[in-house]
C-alpha cells in the first residue's frame, strides 16, 4: 500500500462519507423546512393544505373559544399581526402563559376549510416576551416602529384590527 | 465591601491572563527558559484571581446582598440556600464567569500537571490558553460582570426563573461547562503543536487524556441537560432538536472524532494534521456552543435573555480565536510529515470511518442548526428546521457508524483481513439479528426493530472484544484469568463506553414506542393508557417556600393491581408570578410513567399522560459512556506518556 493509494482511499471514504451526508441534508431539506408565516403572508404565499409551517401573530382579544373534542381539551383562536387574522383551532393543552393579546407561534398546517390546525403552540415563559418573528411580522404590517421605542401593550394591537374589521 | 473585591480580583485576572498570553509565547519563542518559567506562575495567579471573583459573587448571593445587580435580578431571600448558590450561573453574566473561571481551573491544571512537558510546549500551550482567557474575561468585564452594583438596591431580589430551580438543572451548567471548556486544552495543545512545528506520538499522548476528560463530562453534562428537559419542561420527550442542545451535540461529535484520531496519532503517528484540525474544530464548535446561542444569533427556546452590544464583541471574539487558529493551522499544516502507513480495512482505516461518519453527522446537524440563519440573511426567508430533518439525515449517518463501531475494536493495527473479524463477531450479528427480527414481528415498528438490532449489535459486540481478548471459552481457565488482569483498563473503557451507546440506542427506540394521551379528568374518573389505568383521586391545593402549588394524586393500576400514586403538580411561583409544571415520573427501569398537570376546567383537571418504554436507558447510556471514559483515563499508560518521552528526548541528546 503506497502513501498515494492510502491518500486516493482516504479521499474516496470521505467523498462518500461527506456526499451522502449531502445529500441526505437536500433530500431532507425539500420536506422539513419549516416555513414561518404571518397571517397577512397567507394571502400573498398560501402554502399548500397539510403542509407544516409555523404561523405567528397575536392572539386577538376575546376570539379564545375552549371547548372539549372526544374528552379531550380543545380550544380556538385568532391569531392577527394587525393587518389580517386566522382561525386556529388546537386540541391539547395551551401553555400556562398563553393570553389572549399576546404573542403565540403555533406549528400545524391549513385545512381545505381555511382554518390553520395546530400540532403545537408555543408560548413563551415569561410575561413580557415578544417572539423575534412575531415582533419582525409586526414591524412588517406597520403595527410597530421600532425607533419609537418599545411594542404598545399587546391588547392594543387587537383593537385596531377589530376597527379595522369592525367599520 | 466583598463586591468590590470580587470586581478587582476579576480586573487582577484579566492582566494576569494578559501576560499569560504574552510572556510565555514570547518566552518560547526567543528560546528564554525565565520567560518561558512564567507560564505556570501565571496560571495558577488567574486562577486564584478568578475562584476570588466567583467565591464573591456567590457570597454576595448567599447573604442576599442585593445591592448586587446580578443577585437582585436572579436571587430572592425566600428562595432556598443551594439555589442561592447556583443560581450564580443560572444566568448570563454568571454563566460566563463561570465559564472564565473552569478555562483558568484548565491554566491551572496544565500548570500542575503538565511538569514533564517539554517546557517550551508547556509554555506555549499555558500561552495559549491565556489568550484565549484574556479575551473572554475582557468580555466579562466590560459587557456581563456580574459584580455590577445597583443604587438604589430593590429591597428584595426578582427570583430565579422557576424553571431553573431544580436540582437537575444545579448541576447541569457546571458538568457541561467543564465539558466544553475542557476542549480548550487539546485546543491549546493543537496550537501549540502549530507553532512548534511538529506533532509526535508523545503529544497525542497527552492530548488524549485531557480529551478524554473533557470528553466524559460533555457526556455527563448533556445526559444532565436533557434529563432535566424530560422532567422539568414536561413536553414528554427528551432530545428536541433545538438550537442549544445541537450546540451541546456539535462538539460532542467532533470531541468523539477527536478522542479516536487522537488513538492513531499516539499509536501509529498517522492521522497528526487531521487531528490537529478536529481539536481546532471541536473547540470551535464548544465555543459557538456556549456563545452564539447567547448573543441573540440563534433563536432558541431556552436561550437567556439577549443583548445586541454583546453580540458584536462575542462574533469578534469566535471570529479571532476560531479565525486565528485556522489561519495559523492553514499556514503551518504542511510542516507537518505523516509518518503511520496502514491499509484501508485496519484498526486505523475503523477509526478513519468513524471519524467521516462523526464528522458527516456533525456537519448535517450543523446545517440544519444554521440553515435558519443563513437562510435569513441570504434569502429573507424565515424558517426553521424541524426535527423530522435531523431524523431522517442523522439516522442513516449513524447505522453504519454503529456497524463500525463493533467491528474496529476486533481489527488488528495495520493490516487486516475483514473476513476473519466477522468471524469474531458471528455471535453478537446473530444475537442482533433475532433481536431485531423478533422487535419487528413484536412491535410493527420498523424503525425501532433497527434501533433494538443496533443497540444488541453494540453491547454484543463490545462484549465480544472482551471475548476475543481474553480467549474466554477457547484456553484454559488459568490462562483466561491471567488474560482477564492483564487487560490494560484503556480497553475495559473502550468496550464500556461502546456498550454504554448501545444502551443508549437502546433507550432511544424505546422512546419511539412511546405513547400519550390528553385527558380531562374529574376527581374519581379514569382513563386507560399503554395498559394501565390510571384514576385521578384528588386535586388539592399546598404551599412551598416561594410557590403555592396545585397537586393531582394520580394512582395507576394495571389487572386491579396498584403500581404507583404520583402528584403532578403545577406551581405558581409567588414573586415572578409565572406557573411552572411539576412533572411526575413512576420509574422501574423499564419503563416510565410521567404525569403532566395542565389547567383546570370546571372542576376536571387536564391531564397530559405517558407511557415512556426504556426511557431511563437513554441517561443510564450516557453515564456508562462517561464511566467508560473514566476508566479508559485511569488506565496507567496515560499517565507514563510523558516521562518516556521525556527520558527519550535526553538520551537523543536534546533535553529541554
Amino acid at each position: 500500500m503506497t502513501r498515494k493509494r492510502r491518500r486516493l482511499w482516504i479521499l474516496l471514504a470521505c467523498g462518500l462519507g461527506l456526499g451522502s451526508a449531502t445529500a441526505l441534508a437536500l433530500f431532507a431539506f425539500r420536506d422539513n423546512l419549516v416555513f414561518f408565516l404571518a397571517p397577512s403572508d397567507l394571502a400573498s404565499k398560501a402554502p399548500t393544505p397539510g403542509r407544516t409551517f409555523r404561523l405567528g401573530g397575536l392572539v386577538e382579544q376575546g376570539s379564545l373559544q375552549r371547548s372539549t373534542d372526544d374528552g379531550r381539551p380543545a380550544a380556538k383562536f385568532r391569531v392577527t399581526d394587525g393587518g389580517a387574522s386566522v382561525d386556529v383551532t388546537y386540541v391539547g393543552i395551551l401553555p400556562d402563559l398563553f393570553r389572549e393579546g399576546q404573542g403565540v407561534v403555533t406549528l400545524g398546517a391549513m385545512q381545505p376549510n381555511g382554518t390553520f390546525r395546530a400540532s403545537e403552540v408555543l408560548a413563551k415563559h415569561d410575561e413580557t416576551y415578544m417572539p423575534k418573528d412575531v415582533a419582525d411580522a409586526l414591524k412588517k404590517t406597520g403595527h410597530w416602529n421600532p425607533s419609537a421605542g418599545a411594542p404598545p401593550p399587546a391588547a392594543t394591537w387587537n383593537t385596531m384590527q377589530v376597527r379595522k374589521t369592525g367599520g | 465591601m466583598i463586591p468590590e473585591l470580587g470586581h478587582f480580583a476579576l480586573a487582577l485576572a484579566v492582566v494576569i491572563a494578559g501576560a499569560q498570553a504574552v510572556l510565555p509565547l514570547l518566552g518560547a519563542q526567543w528560546r528564554d527558559a525565565r520567560l518561558m518559567q512564567t507560564a505556570p506562575a501565571l496560571a495558577i495567579g488567574q486562577l486564584i484571581a478568578l475562584a476570588t471573583a466567583y467565591g464573591c459573587l456567590v457570597w454576595s448571593a448567599v447573604v442576599d446582598d442585593f445591592s448586587v445587580a446580578n443577585v437582585a435580578e436572579n436571587s430572592n431571600s425566600l428562595m432556598p440556600l443551594v439555589y442561592k448558590i447556583t443560581g450564580t450561573w443560572g444566568n448570563h453574566e454568571g454563566s460566563v464567569l463561570l465559564w472564565c473561571l473552569i478555562l483558568a481551573l484548565c491554566g491551572g491544571a496544565v500548570a500542575a500537571f503538565g511538569r514533564a512537558l517539554p517546557s517550551s510546549l508547556r509554555a506555549r500551550v499555558i500561552g495559549v490558553l491565556g489568550f484565549t482567557s484574556a479575551g473572554f474575561l475582557l468580555f466579562t468585564l466590560t459587557t456581563s460582570n456580574p459584580l455590577q452594583r445597583v443604587w438604589p438596591p430593590p429591597l428584595d431580589g426578582r427570583d430565579m426563573n422557576p424553571l431553573l430551580q431544580d436540582p437537575g438543572l444545579a448541576f447541569h451548567p457546571p458538568v457541561l461547562y467543564s465539558g466544553y471548556v475542557g476542549f480548550a486544552i487539546p485546543f491549546a495543545f493543537a496550537v501549540a503543536a502549530l507553532l512548534e512545528g511538529r506533532v509526535d506520538a508523545a503529544w497525542g499522548r497527552w492530548v488524549r487524556p485531557w480529551t478524554l476528560a473533557a470528553w466524559c463530562l460533555l457526556t455527563g453534562g448533556i445526559a444532565l441537560g436533557s434529563w432535566w428537559a424530560y422532567y422539568e419542561l414536561g413536553w414528554g420527550g427528551f432530545w428536541f432538536w433545538d438550537p442549544v442542545e445541537n450546540a451541546s451535540l456539535l462538539p460532542w461529535l467532533s470531541g468523539t472524532a477527536l478522542l479516536h484520531s487522537a488513538i492513531v496519532v499516539e499509536k501509529r503517528e498517522a492521522l497528526k494534521i487531521w487531528t490537529i484540525l478536529l481539536a481546532i474544530g471541536t473547540f470551535s464548535l464548544s465555543l459557538c456552543g456556549t456563545f452564539l446561542v447567547r448573543s441573540g444569533i440563534l433563536n432558541s427556546v431556552h436561550s437567556f435573555a439577549n443583548d445586541p452590544t454583546r453580540g458584536v464583541f462575542i462574533l469578534a471574539l469566535l471570529a479571532i480565536v476560531i479565525g486565528g487558529s485556522l489561519l495559523l493551522f492553514a499556514l503551518r499544516a504542511p510542516v507537518m510529515t505523516a509518518a503511520g502507513i496502514f491499509a484501508p480495512i485496519s484498526r486505523e482505516g475503523a477509526l478513519v470511518l468513524n471519524n467521516i461518519l462523526l464528522c458527516s453527522i456533525c456537519a448535517v446537524v450543523l446545517t440544519g442548526t444554521t440553515y435558519p440563519l443563513f437562510a435569513e440573511l441570504v434569502f429573507g426567508a424565515k424558517l426553521s428546521v424541524g426535527p423530522p430533518y435531523f431524523q431522517s439525515t442523522v439516522f442513516p449517518l449513524a447505522i453504519p457508524l454503529f456497524a463500525a463501531m463493533s467491528l474496529g475494536p476486533v481489527l488488528p493495527w495495520k493490516r487486516a483481513e475483514l473476513w476473519p473479524a466477522l468471524l469474531k463477531l458471528w455471535w453478537a450479528a446473530l444475537i442482533a439479528t433475532l433481536i431485531g427480527i423478533a422487535a419487528a414481528l413484536g412491535l410493527h415498528a420498523g424503525l425501532a426493530a433497527l434501533g433494538f438490532a443496533a443497540s444488541a449489535w453494540l453491547i454484543a459486540g463490545a462484549l465480544a472484544e472482551l471475548v476475543e481478548r481474553t480467549r474466554l471459552f477457547r484456553a484454559p481457565f488459568a490462562t483466561v484469568r491471567a488474560r482477564f488482569g492483564a487487560q490494560p483498563l484503556s480497553v475495559w473503557g473502550s468496550a464500556v463506553a461502546h456498550a454504554g451507546m448501545g444502551v443508549t440506542v437502546a433507550g432511544i427506540a424505546g422512546m419511539s414506542l412511546a405513547v400519550s394521551t390528553i385527558v380531562a379528568l374529574h376527581p374519581g374518573q379514569n382513563v386507560a393508557l399503554g395498559g394501565y389505568d390510571w384514576t385521578l383521586l384528588a386535586l388539592r391545593d399546598e404551599q412551598g417556600p416561594n410557590y403555592t402549588s396545585r397537586v393531582a394524586d394520580i394512582r395507576v393500576s394495571r389487572g386491579g393491581d396498584e403500581i404507583a400514586t404520583f402528584h403532578p403538580s403545577r406551581r405558581m411561583f409567588t414573586v415572578q408570578k409565572t406557573t411552572v409544571t411539576d412533572t411526575a415520573i413512576q420509574t422501574n427501569g423499564l419503563r416510565d410513567l410521567y404525569a403532566v398537570l395542565g389547567e383546570e376546567r370546571d372542576g376536571a383537571a387536564v391531564l397530559r399522560l405517558h407511557v415512556n418504554p426504556l426511557a431511563p436507558w437513554i441517561w443510564f447510556g450516557a453515564l456508562v459512556m462517561a464511566v467508560g471514559g473514566a476508566l479508559s483515563l485511569a488506565d496507567r499508560r496515560q499517565r507514563i506518556g510523558a516521562p518516556a518521552r521525556r527520558a527519550a528526548a535526553i538520551r537523543a541528546g536534546m533535553a529541554p
